[in-house]
């Protein structure tokens, strides 16, 4: 039988986890006392019970309804960047050199993106996609598509969807060429002694290779868009209407506009559980996708 | 030192003080009686740990379809006015669901 892991080390970390409960831990159980009263300021607070937990997810109610919707579009949001950005992510990383000068200048180009800061990419979208002075808006609305962010559905989410698109492939085809650097040449110099086509190159030697990439690609994208609040903000402000309203901009207006503390509170500890759930799922399959086979004799080794 | 901004509740107040009874449990075990990663039904390597992170984000998650699902309605009221929520019968569930982690996982 093996030999117990001795978890002493970890008391190391104590001085850390004060400045963690000075900043994180003693705000969260503030947030988990402010769900189950209501106030009107003034520090007094009066119980509520699971009441506003029972509006939350009653779709019926109007928080329920307002929190079940821009709860759908966060998702929906999620889902359609992911599949754009990482086929295209992965695309991408296909056609970029692997050696030569183009490398460098490719590299640089591509992080470019990356180090704009968020209200910046909203801003510079803002302008752009107006069809008044912004090049992208100007051109599109004179080809005859009836395209205005500030009072059209599908004109807001097609601007905040490139936006992130735009923003955030370059992390994708950044990571997967890392991923494809990787793999020796000797793999590719087999497959073209064995007359493989380019499909089964990418699906038996790259692919497996961009695996763990991909997962953690996946992983951050998936969070970053899932808890978005800069860009659209900046760009359509949620509208028109809450049609680009997702789950972080709803809890800010519930939070600081109408001061509703009880709701927002309830409304962020469940956000916060779907977001823990969801990033535990990733880094079990992460940290367990290529794992070597489990010892034998580990099978019983708890007890 | 002034907490009222924090609110706090006996109820809240209960909740937290079993979390952090489970923490300290789990840290004297964790000295007393070091151990491997063990391999339940569902393949991964899990510590006490971990199952305690599966019970209690779990257990949220039953409190809140219940609540979603069936409600907080009073079950029955006891002599002297005092509810009882059919919440209660979601923390029982959550009490198997924990014992069946501890065991299976």
């Amino acid at each position: 039988m093996e030999k117990p892991l001795n978890n002493r080390a970890w008391f190391l970390v104590m001085p850390v986890a004060l400045i963690v409960a000075f900043n994180a831990i003693l705000p969260l159980m503030t947030v988990v006392n402010y769900s189950v009263q209501d106030t009107f300021g003034n520090n007094q607070f009066f119980w509520n019970g699971t009441g506003w937990f029972k509006d939350l997810l009653d779709p019926n109610a109007e928080l329920g309804g307002r929190f079940l919707a821009a709860l759908g579009r966060n998702v929906s949001f999620s889902l359609i960047i992911l599949s754009i950005e990482v086929p295209l992510g992965i695309l991408v990383s296909l056609c970029m050199p692997k050696k030569g000068p183009g490398v460098a200048a490719c590299l640089v180009i591509m992080a470019l993106p990356l180090l704009v800061p968020w209200n910046v990419v909203g801003t510079i979208w803002q302008i752009f996609a107006r069809t008044d002075i912004g090049l992208l808006g100007w051109t599109v609305s004179h080809l005859g598509i009836n395209y205005n962010y500030t009072n059209e559905f599908f004109s807001a989410w097609f601007t905040i969807i490139l936006m992130d698109v735009w923003h955030w492939t370059s992390l994708i085809a950044l990571l997967c060429y890392a991923g494809l650097k990787s793999s020796p040449d000797a793999f590719y110099q087999a497959a073209r002694i064995d007359g493989a086509s380019r499909w089964s190159v990418f699906r038996a030697i790259e692919l497996p290779k961009l695996n763990r990439v991909l997962l953690i690609g996946v992983l951050l994208r998936f969070m970053d868009s899932f808890m978005i609040y800069t860009e659209p903000f900046v760009v359509t402000g949620g509208g028109p209407g809450n049609s680009t309203t997702g789950v972080s901009i709803d809890l800010v207006k519930i939070a600081l506009g109408q001061f509703d503390l009880g709701k927002a509170a309830a409304m962020s500890i469940v956000y916060n559980l779907i977001i823990l759930s969801t990033c535990w799922v990733f880094y079990t399959v992460m940290t367990n996708v290529d794992a070597p086979d489990r010892p034998r004799d580990a099978k019983d080794g708890a007890l | 030192m002034d907490i009222a901004w924090m609110a706090w509740t006996w109820q809240t107040g209960i909740f937290f003080a079993c979390i952090a009874l489970c923490l300290t449990t789990m840290t004297v075990l964790a000295i007393r009686y070091p151990e491997n990663d063990h391999y339940g039904v569902l393949g991964i390597p899990t510590t006490r740990g971990d199952r305690l992170f599966l019970s209690l984000v779990g257990s949220a998650f039953i409190h809140l379809l219940w609540i979603g699902f069936v409600g907080a309605n009073p079950l029955v009221t006891l002599a002297g006015g005092v509810e009882i929520s059919s919440l209660w019968l979601a923390s029982i569930l959550s009490l198997v669901y924990a014992s069946a982690v501890f065991r299976w996982v």
